[in-house]
C-alpha cells in the first residue's frame, strides 16, 4: 500500500472517531438535561447511572413545579420582554449609526469606527462594580429598563461594526438615485439600505438576542426582586433554593435552553455569519 | 443655491444625530463606568457607603492598592487566572482546529454536525454549568456513578470541589488541580465553536490549486496538512488567540457558577466579586478590577509589539 493510501485510510479512520467523540462530547451534556428533566426525585436518587428514560415513567411534575411554584412563568415573559426590546433598540440604532459611519462625511469618522473595536474589548467585570454603585445610589438598580440599557451598551458597538462590514459592500449608486429622486437620507435608508441588508440584519438581531437572553453578570447583580428576574436570574436562584431536586434546576435549564438553540438552528447560517463577519473584517 | 461647505455640514450634523443615541449609551455604561471604576478604587469605599454624600468625597488614597497587593492571596490569584486563561485559550483553540479539520469536507450530515458543534457556545452559561455540574457530582453525578459500577474508580471524584488530586501514572506520582483542571476543560468544552467557526471559513478559502500541486509533487496526506494548512491557518490562529485570551480573563460566569472560586479557581474576576460583594469593600473590589484591567492592557501591548514585528 503506497504512503498516499495508508494515509488516506487512516485518516478516514481518525475522522470518523474523532466526529464521534465530539458527538458525544457537546450532545451529552443537553440529552442529560432533557432526561433528566422528565424524572422523577426518586428516579434520580435512587438511579442516578441510568443513562434512559424510560417512557413510561415520563414525568412532567418538575416543569409544573417550576413554572407555577418557582415563578418561571413569570421569569419567561421577563426575559422575553427584555431581549426583544434590546433587539429593537440595538438594530434601530446600529443601522442608523452604521449608516453614518460608512456613508456620511464628518470629522472623528475614523476614531468612531476604531473606538467601536476598542469598547468590545472592556470587560463586563470592570463595568459592573461603578454600574452598581451608581445605580444603587440613584435607586434605580433593581429594574428590567436598566438591565436593557446595559445591554444595548454591550451589544450595539458590535452590532454597529456588522452592519458598518455590510454596508461597505452595498453599491452606493443605488443610493445617490434614491437620493436624486428626491429620498432623505433617512429615506434612504427606511426604502433602500433595509431592505437589502435583511440577511445582515437578521444576524444582527440574532446577535444581540443571544446576548440578551443568556446574559447572566448583570441580571444576577441588578435584580433582587423575583418578579423581575430574567430567566437566567431566576435558574441560579433555584439552584440554590433546591439542593437535591436536580430535575427542577435541570427542567429550568431546559426552559432557558430550548428557545435560543431553536431560534439558532433556525436560522444557523444567518448567525454563523454573523459571528464571523462580527469580528473578522476590518 | 446651496454651496458645498453647506452641504458638508449638513451631512455632520446628520450624522451626530445619526450616532448621538449609540455615543450616549456607550458613553454612558461603558466609558464612564470604567472611569468611576479608577475613582472608586482609590477611596475607602464600603457598600454602605453606596447611599450617603462620602461617594463624591475628594479623600483618594492608594489604601485599596496597598491591600490589593498586601494580600497573601494576590500571588496564587494572579497564577490561577494566567493558568486558566492559557490553559482555557489554548484548549478551546486546539479543540476548534480539530473539530474544524473533521468537519472540513463534504459529506452528508455535515450542516448538521455543524450546528451541534456550535450549541454549548449558543446555549445559556447557567444551563450549561448546571447540567455539568450535575453530570460530575461526587453523590448524584452520572459521570462517578457510572464509572463506580464499571469499577473503572473505587469512589467519586469530587471533579468541581477537590484542590488537589494525586495521580499516579506509571508509578511516578503527580499532584493536578483538579477543580481548575475541570474549570478549563468546561472552558474549552464551551467556546471551541468560536475557533471552529473562524478556523472552517478560514479552511474553505485555502484555494485547491495549493492542494492540488502538492499532490503531483508526491506530497502526502499528512505532509499536505503541515506544509499548506497549518502555515495557511497562522494568521487565524494567532487572533484567536488573542479575542480568547481577552475574553477568558475577563470571564467572571462559568467559574463563579461552577465553583464560586473555591477548590483553587479563584481568579481576578471572582476576587473582584469576593472583596465587593463579600466583604463589602468596593474599593479593593475596584482596585482589583483595576490591576486586571491593566493586566489586560500590558498584554495587548505586548501582543501588538510581538505581531507587528513578525509581520
Amino acid at each position: 500500500m503506497s504512503r498516499e493510501h495508508l494515509e488516506t485510510n487512516i485518516i478516514r479512520i481518525l475522522r470518523i472517531l474523532g466526529i464521534i467523540f465530539f458527538v458525544i462530547i457537546v450532545a451529552f451534556p443537553f440529552y442529560w438535561m432533557i432526561v433528566s428533566s422528565f424524572k422523577s426525585l426518586e428516579e434520580i436518587l435512587l438511579r442516578p447511572a441510568n443513562l434512559w428514560l424510560d417512557i413510561k415513567k415520563i414525568n412532567f411534575r418538575a416543569y409544573y413545579e417550576v413554572l407555577f411554584e418557582h415563578g418561571f412563568a413569570r421569569h419567561i415573559s421577563n426575559s422575553a420582554y427584555v431581549s426583544i426590546i434590546t433587539v429593537a433598540l440595538s438594530v434601530t440604532l446600529a443601522t442608523v449609526g452604521g449608516y453614518a459611519v460608512t456613508r456620511l462625511r464628518f470629522r472623528g469618522q475614523a476614531f468612531m469606527s476604531y473606538s467601536i473595536l476598542v469598547i468590545y474589548m472592556f470587560p463586563a467585570i470592570v463595568l459592573v462594580i461603578p454600574l452598581y454603585v451608581v445605580f444603587s445610589h440613584m435607586g434605580l438598580r433593581d429594574s428590567m429598563h436598566v438591565l436593557i440599557l446595559v445591554y444595548l451598551a454591550q451589544t450595539l458597538p458590535v452590532a454597529l461594526y456588522m452592519l458598518r462590514s455590510y454596508f461597505q459592500n452595498l453599491p452606493v449608486e443605488i443610493e445617490y438615485a434614491g437620493l436624486i429622486d428626491g429620498c432623505s437620507r433617512m429615506g434612504v435608508i427606511w426604502r433602500i439600505i433595509i431592505p437589502l441588508s435583511a440577511p445582515a440584519l437578521a444576524s444582527v438581531a440574532l446577535y444581540t438576542f443571544m446576548i440578551a437572553w443568556n446574559e447572566f453578570l448583570f441580571a444576577f447583580m441588578f435584580l433582587d426582586t423575583p418578579e423581575k428576574f430574567t430567566l437566567s436570574r431566576g435558574v441560579v436562584q433555584l439552584a440554590g433554593s433546591v439542593h437535591l431536586s436536580k430535575q427542577l434546576v435541570m427542567a429550568a435549564s431546559v426552559m432557558v435552553t430550548v428557545p435560543i438553540l431553536v431560534l439558532f438552528l433556525f436560522f444557523e447560517r444567518h448567525l454563523v455569519r454573523g459571528l464571523t463577519s462580527g469580528a473578522m473584517k476590518g | 443655491m446651496i454651496n458645498r461647505q453647506s452641504l458638508l455640514d449638513q451631512e455632520a450634523r446628520l450624522a451626530f444625530w445619526m450616532l448621538a443615541p449609540t455615543f450616549i449609551v456607550v458613553m454612558a455604561f461603558v466609558v464612564f463606568p470604567v472611569i468611576w471604576n479608577l475613582w472608586l478604587s482609590l477611596k475607602p469605599v464600603s457598600l454602605g457607603d453606596l447611599r450617603g454624600t462620602s461617594l463624591f468625597e475628594f479623600n483618594l488614597s492608594l489604601v485599596n492598592f496597598q491591600k490589593v497587593f498586601g494580600d497573601p492571596d494576590f500571588v496564587p490569584v494572579l497564577l490561577t487566572t494566567l493558568v486558566y486563561t492559557v490553559g482555557g485559550s489554548f484548549l478551546s483553540i486546539i479543540l476548534g482546529l480539530t473539530a474544524a479539520l473533521l468537519v472540513h469536507g463534504e459529506f452528508p450530515g455535515r450542516g448538521l454536525l455543524r450546528g451541534l458543534f456550535i450549541s454549548p457556545y449558543v446555549a445559556p452559561v447557567v444551563a450549561v454549568t448546571f447540567t455539568w455540574s450535575f453530570i460530575l457530582d461526587p453523590q448524584l453525578g452520572v459521570l462517578n456513578w457510572m464509572a463506580v459500577n464499571t469499577g473503572l474508580l473505587t469512589q467519586p471524584i469530587p471533579f468541581l470541589s477537590q484542590r488537589w488530586v494525586e495521580l499516579d501514572i506509571m508509578g511516578v506520582s503527580v499532584r493536578l488541580p483538579l477543580a481548575l483542571t475541570s474549570v478549563i476543560l468546561f472552558e474549552g468544552w464551551r467556546y471551541f465553536p468560536f475557533a471552529f467557526l473562524f478556523i472552517l471559513a478560514r479552511l474553505q478559502s485555502i484555494p485547491d490549486e495549493l492542494y492540488q500541486a502538492a499532490s503531483v509533487d508526491g506530497a502526502s496526506p499528512f505532509q499536505r496538512f503541515y506544509n499548506i494548512t497549518l502555515p495557511q491557518l497562522a494568521t487565524v490562529l494567532s487572533t484567536l488567540f488573542l479575542f480568547r485570551f481577552i475574553w477568558t480573563i475577563n470571564k467572571f460566569d462559568d467559574i463563579f457558577l461552577l465553583t464560586r472560586g473555591h477548590a483553587g479557581t479563584k481568579v481576578m474576576t471572582i476576587k473582584v466579586y469576593d472583596y465587593a460583594f463579600g466583604e463589602f469593600n468596593i474599593g479593593a473590589g475596584s482596585a482589583v478590577a483595576m490591576v486586571l484591567f491593566a493586566i489586560l492592557l500590558l498584554f495587548l501591548f505586548i501582543y501588538f509589539r510581538w505581531i507587528v514585528k513578525e509581520t
